[in-house]
C-alpha cells in the first residue's frame, strides 16, 4: 500500500512540474503572434532566429527538412501553414509555376539594397523580376575529400566517383536530383536532362556504383560530421558543408570537378499559405541585415549574397572555393531547372529503384 | 558447476550487450573532445551545453506536456469507459475490445498515417494532434488494466451500498475505486510509458516546430551526433534509474500481461 | 435504468473511437482504394508487386523474421537462468535487464551508431588489438543489431512471465518419475511457455517488420524496408494514395502473422496482448 501511495507522489509531483512548465512557455508567448518558417536543416544561426524573437515580439515556429522535395511534400500536403519558406532554386521555380508563391515588393525592404546585384541577376533565371524569392545562399555541388588518401586530380573528375577501388569510401548526397547529377555529367548529358533513357543510363551507373559497394552511405547533414571522422574519403556536397568540414579537419579539401557541375541558389519565399506577410517581410528584411547575414554566413559557411558579408571576409576565406565559388566555377556550373510533374515522378520512381537496388 | 558457469557468462554477455552502448554515451558524455573514440580530459561543458540547448529543452518541456496531459486524458477517459464495458451485455464488450484492440495491434507506422490523414482533412498538425494521437494509442492500455480488475469487483457489494442509500458517485468512490486503483495507477504508468518512447506516431501527426524528444533526436541525427546528445542520454539513463528504483516498480508481470 | 447509467460512461470513448480509431482507417482505406480523382482503384494495392515495393517487403520480412528468431534464441535460455537463480531479490535482477528499454528508443539506436560507425568505438578497440575492422554500419545486418537491441525486453518479458508461472513441484514430480532433463523441458517447461513465446514474437516482429527509423538511422540510405518507403511516400514524394496502399497492405501483413502465430498458440491467452 505504501508503494502505491509513494508513486501517486511520484506521479503528482512530476505533473505539477510538467504543468508549471507548461505555463512557464506559454507565458514566453506573450504577443501571440507567430511566424511559421520551414528551412533546411542547419541553415540558420538559431541565435538569430531568438534575435528576431526578442526584437519583434513575435514567435518563430520553426521548422526544418532534408530535401527539396520532402520541403514540396510538407507544404503541399497543406497541414501546417508556412508562412516563409527557404528552398532551392528549382523548387521555388516549381512552386512559382504552379501559383503557389506569392508576388511581394522586396525592392521595397529597407535591407534589400544590401544584395549583391551580380547574385540577384544569377537568380533570374527563376525569378525574372525578383518578385518571388530573396536570395538567402549560393554554392556548388562538388566533390569533399581527404588529403591524405585522395590526390587533387583524382577529385578534378567525376569519374572517381565510379572507380570501384574507393570501396566503401564515398558518400552520396541522399537527395535525388544531386545524386543523379554527377552521373547525368559523366555520361556528357547536362544536369537539367529529363530524357527517359538517359536518366537509365545515369541510374545505371548509379547502381553499378551501389554494386561495387563503393557507396559507403547516403548522407545529406550527416556527410560533414562523418568526413571529419574521417569515415570515408571522397563525398559528394555542398560548397559549404565543405567549407564547414575543412574548418574542422584540415586534411579535408574541396573540389568542383572540372565536367562541371550544379550552381544552387537558396532562396526565401512566401508561399500562398502565409497567415501574417507584414511579418514573414519582416523576418526577411531582417535576414538581410548586414551583421544577421554575417552571423548566418559564420554558422552555415556557404557564399552570401549579401555584399558586405563577401567585401569583409579575410582573403583566404574570399578565395576558399567551398565558400565563394570563384567566376570560373561559375562559369562551367549549370543552375537546376523545375520538373514537371511528370518528370518529377519519373525522378521519384528510378529514385526509390535505386535505394532499394 | 559447469552449467552454473556457462549460465553467468551468458549473463554477463547479454549484460555487456545491453549496457555497453549505454555506458559509451556516459563515458563519451564527460569527454573533453568531439572525437568519438580519443579521450581528451574530463569536461562538464556538454552538460552545461545540454541545459542551454534551446532545442533540447524545448523537446523535454513539450515531452512532459505530452506525456503527462496524454496520460491524465487518457487514464480518465479509460477508467470510465472500462466502467461502462463491465457493465455491457456480452455482444457489445466484444465490439468495444475488438476496437480497442485496433490501435494495439496495428503498426505504429500505419496509426500515425492514418491519424496524418484525418487530421489533415480538419485541423492544422500542431502540439494538439500529437496530444490526441497519444491519447489515443493511450487508452487501450488503461482499458486493458482496469478491466480486469473491474471484472474482479463484486457487482453486489455497490448495489448493497446502492439500496443502502449511498449516492452511485458515493458508492463507486467507497465500493468500486478502491479495488480497481491499482489498475488505473499502472494503466496511468504505461500510458506515461509508452507516451514517452512514441517515436513514429509523434513523427506523422506533428506539426511545425513541435517536437518531442524522439522526433529531435530523429532530425538531429540525421545531422550528425551532437556530443550534447550524450550528456543528454546519461541525465535521462539516470533520471529513469532514480524513479524506477524510487517507485519500486519493478516490471512484475502485470506489465507484460497487458503488453 | 442503474445499469443504461453506467454503460453510458463509455460513451467518450465510444466517440474517441469513431473519431480517431475508426475514422483514420477509414481514410487509409480511402486514399489507398482511390486514386487522384477520387474513382475506385486497385492499382495502389497491386503496387506492392512492383520491384522497388516487393523488394523493400521482402526485406522487411527477413530482417523482420531474423530479428526475432535472434530475439527468441538470446532471451529464452536468459529467461530460464533468470527464473532458476536462488537469490533473493530476482526482481531486481529482471528489472536490470529490463531498465534499457526505459531509455529513449533514440538514444538506443543513437549508441549503436556510435559504436558501429567505420571510426567508432567498436573499430578502434579492435584496432587496437590489432584485429582487423568490421564494417556493419550502414547494412542490413547494423539495422538487424539495432532492431535486436530495440527490442529484446519485448521477447524476454513475456518468456521471463510465463516461466515464473511454472511451479517448481511440476518439475520436482517428473523429475521423481525418472523424467531427465531433456524430457523436462521438451514435456513441461518448453510447452508451459508456449505462449511467452507467441507474444514475444509478435512483440518483436511487428515493429521490426514495420520500423522506419532504425533502418534510417543505421543504414546510411542503404537498407530501404517498407517502412521507409511508406515514409518517403507520405513525406517526400507526395504520393498519399500510393502510401496508404502500402499501408493497407502491411496492415494485412500485420494481422496475417498474428492470425498464424495465432494458430500455434493452442491456449488462446499467448497473444493477447491485452
Amino acid at each position: 500500500m505504501k508503494k502505491r501511495i509513494f508513486s501517486a507522489l511520484l506521479i503528482s509531483a512530476l505533473a505539477v512540474s510538467a504543468l508549471t512548465a507548461c505555463g512557464g512557455s506559454s507565458s514566453a508567448k506573450k504577443s501571440g503572434q507567430t511566424l511559421t518558417v520551414l528551412n533546411y536543416g542547419k541553415y540558420i544561426d538559431e541565435s538569430v532566429v531568438k534575435q528576431f524573437e526578442k526584437e519583434t515580439g513575435i514567435t518563430v515556429k520553426y521548422e526544418e527538412y532534408e530535401s527539396p522535395e520532402e520541403m514540396y511534400t510538407k507544404y503541399k500536403a497543406g497541414s501546417i501553414n508556412y508562412d516563409v519558406i527557404c528552398s532551392s532554386e528549382y523548387m521555388v521555380e516549381r512552386l512559382i509555376n504552379e501559383g503557389e508563391v506569392l508576388e511581394e515588393d522586396y525592392d521595397a525592404m529597407d535591407n534589400y539594397k544590401n544584395l549583391d546585384p551580380t547574385i540577384l541577376d544569377m537568380s533570374a533565371s527563376y525569378d525574372k523580376n525578383h518578385t518571388y524569392s530573396v536570395p538567402y545562399f549560393y554554392g556548388t555541388l562538388g566533390l569533399l575529400y581527404n588529403k591524405t588518401t585522395i590526390d587533387a586530380k583524382t577529385v578534378s573528375s567525376w569519374n572517381c566517383l565510379w572507380d570501384p577501388t574507393y570501396e566503401d569510401e564515398i558518400i552520396m548526397e541522399n537527395s535525388v536530383r544531386d545524386t543523379f547529377a554527377p552521373a547525368l555529367i559523366s555520361k556528357g548529358y547536362s544536369l537539367n536532362d529529363t530524357d527517359e533513357n538517359h536518366l537509365r543510363e545515369a541510374l545505371d551507373i548509379l547502381k553499378k556504383q551501389k554494386d561495387d559497394k563503393i557507396v559507403y552511405a547516403y548522407y545529406v547533414d550527416e556527410t560533414a560530421d562523418a568526413m571529419i571522422g574521417e569515415e570515408a574519403s571522397i563525398a559528394l556536397c555542398y560548397s559549404g558543408e565543405a567549407a564547414l568540414a575543412m574548418a574542422e579537419n584540415d586534411n579535408l579539401d574541396y573540389s568542383v570537378p572540372k565536367e562541371g557541375s550544379n550552381l544552387w541558389i537558396d532562396s526565401w519565399f512566401i508561399p500562398k499559405s502565409c497567415t501574417n506577410q507584414t511579418n514573414a517581410l519582416k523576418f526577411l528584411n531582417f535576414l538581410c541585415k548586414d551583421d544577421i547575414a554575417e552571423k548566418n554566413f559564420e554558422y552555415v559557411q556557404y557564399a552570401s549574397p549579401i555584399t558586405s558579408v563577401v567585401e569583409n571576409q579575410d582573403a583566404d576565406v574570399k578565395n576558399n572555393e567551398a565558400i565563394n565559388p570563384s567566376s570560373d566555377t561559375i562559369k562551367r556550373c549549370e543552375i537546376y531547372k523545375a520538373l514537371s510533374d511528370d518528370d518529377s515522378a519519373k525522378y521519384t520512381k528510378l529514385w526509390q529503384e535505386l535505394l532499394s537496388y | 558447476m559447469l552449467k552454473k558457469c556457462a549460465s553467468r557468462i551468458y549473463m554477463v554477455l547479454i549484460f555487456a550487450f545491453l549496457y555497453l552502448p549505454i555506458i559509451v554515451l556516459i563515458a563519451l558524455s564527460f569527454n573533453d573532445s568531439r572525437s568519438k573514440v580519443k579521450w581528451g580530459g574530463f569536461t562538464l561543458r556538454w552538460y552545461t551545453g545540454c541545459f542551454q540547448d534551446e532545442k533540447i529543452m524545448t523537446a523535454f518541456v513539450t515531452t512532459l506536456q505530452v506525456t503527462f496531459l496524454s496520460a491524465i486524458i487518457s487514464t480518465l477517459i479509460g477508467t470510465l469507459a472500462a466502467l461502462g464495458i463491465a457493465a455491457m451485455k456480452k455482444r457489445h464488450q466484444t465490439i468495444y475490445l475488438g476496437a480497442t484492440n485496433i490501435p494495439l495491434l496495428n503498426a505504429d507506422i500505419v496509426t500515425g498515417i492514418s491519424m496524418m490523414l484525418l487530421f489533415v482533412k480538419f485541423i492544422d498538425l500542431g502540439f494538439v494532434t500529437v496530444l490526441l494521437a497519444h491519447i489515443t494509442f493511450s487508452i487501450p492500455y488503461v482499458i486493458l488494466n482496469v478491466l480486469p480488475k473491474m471484472k474482479q469487483t463484486n457487482r453486489s457489494t455497490y448495489e448493497a451500498a446502492l439500496d443502502l442509500g449511498a449516492t452511485p458517485l458515493y458508492a463507486f468512490y467507497k465500493v468500486t475505486w478502491p479495488e480497481i486503483r491499482p489498475g488505473v495507477f499502472s494503466g496511468f504508468m504505461m500510458a506515461v510509458t509508452m507516451s514517452l518512447d512514441d517515436f513514429s506516431i509523434t513523427y506523422f501527426t506533428k506539426g511545425a516546430g513541435v517536437n518531442t524528444l524522439s522526433t529531435m533526436l530523429y532530425t538531429e541525427l540525421r545531422k550528425g551526433i551532437k556530443p550534447e546528445l550524450y550528456a543528454l542520454s546519461t541525465i535521462l539513463f539516470f533520471a529513469v534509474l532514480l524513479i524506477l528504483l524510487a517507485g519500486n516498480v519493478y516490471p512484475g508481470k502485470k506489465r507484460v500481461a497487458a503488453k | 435504468m442503474r445499469k443504461f447509467k453506467q454503460q453510458f460512461l463509455a460513451g467518450p470513448y465510444l466517440i474517441w473511437i469513431i473519431g480517431f480509431i475508426l475514422l483514420p482507417l477509414i481514410m487509409i482505406l480511402y486514399y489507398a482504394f482511390t486514386n487522384g480523382d477520387g474513382s475506385f482503384t486497385l492499382s495502389y494495392i497491386t503496387a506492392i508487386a512492383d520491384e522497388t515495393n516487393r523488394k523493400a517487403m521482402g526485406l522487411s520480412l527477413r530482417l523482420g523474421i531474423i530479428c526475432t528468431i535472434v530475439c527468441l534464441v538470446l532471451s529464452y535460455p536468459l529467461a530460464m537462468i533468470l527464473n532458476n537463480m536462488k537469490i533473493k531479490n530476482q526482481g531486481l535482477v529482471v528489472f536490470i535487464f529490463m531498465l534499457p528499454m526505459w531509455m529513449n528508443f533514440m538514444l538506443r539506436i543513437l549508441a549503436w551508431k556510435l559504436l558501429l560507425s567505420k571510426n567508432g568505438v567498436i573499430n578502434s578497440i579492435l584496432t587496437g588489438f590489432g584485429l582487423s575492422r568490421i564494417n556493419i554500419i550502414n547494412t542490413p545486418t547494423a539495422v538487424v543489431l539495432g532492431m535486436v537491441y530495440d527490442f529484446l525486453p519485448f521477447m524476454l518479458l513475456p518468456i521471463y512471465n510465463s516461466m515464473t508461472r511454472i511451479r517448481k513441484d511440476w518439475i520436482e514430480a517428473a523429475r521423481d518419475l525418472g523424467a531427465g532433463n531433456v524430457t523436462i523441458f521438451l514435456k513441461i517447461i518448453l510447452p508451459l511457455t508456449v505462449s511467452g513465446i507467441i507474444s514475444g514474437i509478435v512483440m518483436v516482429f511487428v515493429p521490426s517488420l514495420t520500423s522506419f527509423a532504425i533502418s534510417q538511422v543505421l543504414g546510411g540510405g542503404h537498407v530501404l524496408l517498407i517502412g521507409n518507403v511508406i515514409e518517403q511516400d507520405f513525406m517526400q514524394g507526395m504520393q498519399w494514395n500510393a502510401g496508404s496502399g502500402l499501408s493497407f497492405v502491411l496492415m494485412i501483413f500485420v494481422i496475417a502473422s498474428m492470425t498464424i502465430v495465432n494458430i500455434f498458440d493452442k491456449e488462446g491467452e499467448g497473444t493477447s496482448i491485452c
